[in-house]
């Protein structure tokens, strides 16, 4: 009964959605108050109703219920319960209950919090998103039903992939979700700024904390996949430009570029079409991403079971959403006046070089990607586009967005100088090159391209602190205050956003470190065999069997050694998954601050011995820190105590907080 | 300027749309290639590891085999290669890497870290052979027959659910 029940809901839920759409947006621009006041009840509802679907789907997925089809192909008796709730969301229907229940979360915290909003604003946004949740839960229901009966029931069910039983990918996909779905918020205020006619600042002041947030998940969400291929795929690696990362990273690109351009539009009322452009396009590459992935148009790693009749929907639906919003854009966007104007040497046009290079690397990525797929429709032969050319293209064109990183928190809004700006930065950029040419040396071998990255990063760090030192003293000075005070002052977004530009440097030198001093070794090794890497002196001690709840396997038992003298044990493992017979490797890491050991078992050799590949990687885990610094950096910002004032004095707050 | 200009958007965003329209019809896993019941494309490409000596198809008649087209840069490979690594142990069907768009050194590299299931492995450096055989995406497999014919391909990393369902079945049925 349960299947039906949740099948139940799911109907239901798109009943409402039907009719919030319909009475939001009908009221909203009629003016009928009594119809706009459907629209923050019925987010409630639709949320309820998703989640009471889902749990029914958890409940199948918890109690083996085989007859149902997705549990049958998902899951198994012998997986160990956080992994059959994983599997909830593993498959390809799962995975989009997963994303409704999102959205219409989303939907159920834009009526919540957002009471400043005028009513019929409001139940515009709240109409949009009603739209897109139309589109959702009508592909979910007509084309990936999760409920369906498998008759009759299967004896046991066929597991989930063993790549995916994995603690980070129980969380992954949620993270990924939260953020490509939250970015249908702002894209919801979008549109219901140019069919209201009020794009303005505080439209603007509306949508930031949305972005950011969205933003902060979605960074989370990518790094966790990241973090999943390095340790899970057994060889080390973070980042594949695969069809489906990139799927996520576009719109990451995009939403970064957002929002610095919203921040533009709120503090001087400059960018608005520009802006409002890219929340559209944000979220057309979030279901531009859904399609590629869905479709099965691009063949990848990731790839779901694929079905053309799917491919049709989203394809319908996305020229329907995309369509009618540029076309909006198009009608609305002349009628938008110009903000402020501001000189060439100013923080504006910083954030304007910025915005343009982080959307064209979004397009270079977008190239690459469907590149393949244009080539082929036009006839011209079948081709892959792999690293080369993503590695060619896309690092160029962030060095500069570095660059002005460090440039554009300190610069002046409306106008700057060069020779002001020089006498700021003189200090840092100093520092930076020096430290850059030097630190190699301590890492013993010097390259150019090492050389490089540590410039960025120690630029970025450094210009970092310039920021907020003079910061600190402009407080101090001019309301008396002490150096603590002013420290304590400082709102929160302003050190969300030293925190996401540190982590960005953080980033960097995790990725320019690994790629330049990475170690490794691929050896067979019989027991009591040695090799050493680095400092590190690696001995098998003992192999022996291993038996897990669905899988059989061998884990060996490593000493390492320093100077002769054992410091740890590793226990690297090769499982079999016995249901699927697919062969595993679950890597041994030594997590370090300065570096990663990092041991997995390759393959068996017929006289006993194993393939073993050990690596020395180090600051491997700064690329991940640096995610997270940068996320934690959104939620800092998304904390900032200004937003949760009902009601601001906008030229009061327009000059107190410019810098932030 | 013109308001005109504001709709460049929606054109470059329809353009796409034409795009991602074909591609669905180019489905390349919906779609079962052409080439499958013909001949397989002939080629005559220089072998990792020996110097100087080269192999065309033909040479690989009478024998039911299985052509993989890998690369060291591509993702997916890895995940499909230990099944291949498996495959080769405990069948005696011969499996011929074809190494696409590749440097040599790297493919050399990458079979000694990962594992080394081919009996050979060919090189396809400018990827001409590879347009032959339609290679779209990498990895790709293809089950060759004694007469030389295509009989089965795969897009996209194998599964065990495809040697265990596709292909073990049809090298039996190709044996009898």
């Amino acid at each position: 009964m349960t299947p039906e029940i949740g099948h139940f809901a799911i109907i239901l839920a798109l009943c409402v959605a039907i009719a919030q759409a319909f009475f939001s947006l009908v009221g909203a621009t009629r003016g009928y108050v009594n119809w706009m006041a459907v629209s923050r009840p019925s987010a409630y509802v639709l949320f309820f109703l998703t989640a009471f679907g889902f749990c029914c789907l958890v409940v199948s997925f918890l109690t083996n219920d085989f007859s149902v089809l997705n549990v049958a192909s998902n899951s198994n008796s012998q997986l160990p319960w956080p992994y059959r709730l994983a599997a909830s969301w593993g498959s390809h229907e799962g995975s989009l209950l997963l994303w409704v229940l999102m959205l219409s979360g989303w939907m159920a915290a834009v009526a919540r919090f957002s009471k400043g909003v005028p009513k019929d604003m409001l139940s515009l946004i709240l109409g949009v998103m009603a739209i897109v949740a139309i589109g959702f839960y009508s592909f979910l229901l007509l084309t990936s039903n999760p409920f369906d009966r498998l008759l009759p029931p299967a004896m046991d069910g066929r597991d989930l992939n063993p790549l995916l039983q994995d603690p980070g990918m129980v969380i992954h996909p949620p993270m990924l979700y939260m953020g490509y779905v939250g970015f249908s918020v702002v894209f919801a205020f979008a549109i219901a700024a140019l069919i209201s006619g009020r794009l303005d600042t505080t439209w603007a002041r509306w949508s930031r904390p949305w972005t950011t947030i969205a933003w902060a998940f979605l960074t989370v969400g990518i790094a966790l996949g990241s973090w999943w291929a390095y340790y899970e795929l057994g060889w080390g690696g973070w980042w594949f430009w695969d069809p489906v990362e990139n799927a996520s990273f576009m719109p990451w690109l995009c939403g970064t570029a957002l929002m610095h351009s919203l921040l533009v539009t709120e503090k001087r009322g400059s960018f608005k079409i520009w802006t409002v452009l890219l929340a559209i396009i944000t979220f057309s590459l979030s279901l531009l991403g859904t399609f590629l992935v869905r479709s099965g148009v691009l063949t990848s790693v990731h790839a779901f079971a694929t079905d053309p009749e799917r491919g049709v929907f989203i394809l319908g639906f996305l020229v329907f959403v995309v369509g009618s919003s540029l076309l909006l854009f198009a009608w609305r966007a002349p009628k938008v006046g110009l903000g402020g104007r501001f000189s060439l040497i100013s923080r504006e046009s910083a954030l304007l070089a910025n915005n343009v290079l982080l959307v064209v690397a979004a397009a270079s990525v977008l190239l690459g990607t469907l590149y393949p797929l244009f080539l082929d429709a036009l006839g011209f032969g079948k081709i892959s586009v792999g690293p080369p050319y993503f590695d060619a293209v896309f690092v160029p064109i962030m060095v500069p967005a570095m660059f002005l990183m460090g440039i554009g928190p300190i610069a002046r809004w409306k106008k700057s100088s060069v020779p002001e700006l020089a006498v700021k930065l003189k200090w840092a950029f100093a520092i930076a090159v020096i430290s850059a040419l030097l630190m190699p040396f301590a890492m013993g071998d010097w390259s150019i391209l090492v050389s490089f990255g540590l410039l960025m990063a120690t630029w970025i760090a450094l210009a970092g602190l310039v920021n907020l030192w003079t910061r600190l003293k402009q407080m101090s000075s001019g309301e008396d205050r002490t150096l603590l005070g002013s420290f304590l002052a400082i709102p929160n977004a302003y050190y969300g956003m030293l925190f996401a530009h540190w982590g960005v440097a953080v980033f960097i030198v995790g990725v320019t470190l690994v790629n330049g001093y990475e170690v490794e070794k691929d050896v067979k090794m019989s027991l009591g065999n040695t090799v050493t890497i680095g400092e590190y002196t690696i001995r098998l001690d003992a192999l022996k069997d291993l038996k897990g709840p669905n899988y059989t396997g061998v884990e060996g038992s490593m000493a390492i050694l320093v100077d002769g003298k054992e410091v740890d044990r590793m226990f690297p493992q090769k499982r079999l998954y016995t249901v699927q017979q697919m062969p595993m490797t679950e890597a041994a890491i030594d997590t370090g601050f300065t570096r990663d050991l990092y041991i997995s078992l390759g393959e068996p050799l017929n006289d006993g011995s194993w393939v073993v590949r050990v690596y020395l990687k180090p600051f491997v885990d700064w690329i991940w820190g640096g995610a997270f610094l940068m996320a934690l950096g959104g939620v800092l910002a998304v904390s900032d105590r200004r937003y949760r004032r009902a009601s601001q004095d906008e030229e009061n707050r327009g000059e107190k907080t410019a810098s932030s | 300027m013109t308001a005109t200009r504001f709709l460049i958007p929606l054109f470059i965003f329809f353009g796409i749309t034409v795009f991602l329209w074909k591609g669905l019809s180019l489905n390349p896993k919906e779609v079962p290639s052409p080439l499958i019941g013909k001949a397989a494309p002939e080629f005559t490409l220089p072998i990792l590891n020996e110097f100087d000596a080269r192999l065309s198809n033909s040479d690989m008649e009478g024998e039911v085999w299985l052509l993989n087209v890998f690369a060291s840069w591509c993702g997916p490979c890895l995940v499909e290669h230990p099944i291949l690594v498996n495959f080769a142990k405990t069948s005696d069907i011969p499996i011929l890497g074809f190494n696409y768009k590749d440097k040599p050194q790297a493919a050399v590299q990458w079979l000694n870290r990962h594992g080394d299931p081919y009996e050979r492995v060919v090189l396809d450096i400018d990827g001409r052979v590879g347009l032959d055989y339609g290679v779209y995406g990498v990895p790709e497999t293809f089950l060759i027959d004694g007469r030389g014919f295509i009989r089965y391909k795969k897009i996209g990393p194998l599964t065990q659910a495809d040697v265990s369902e596709d292909i073990l079945p049809l090298i039996q049925e190709l044996r009898q």
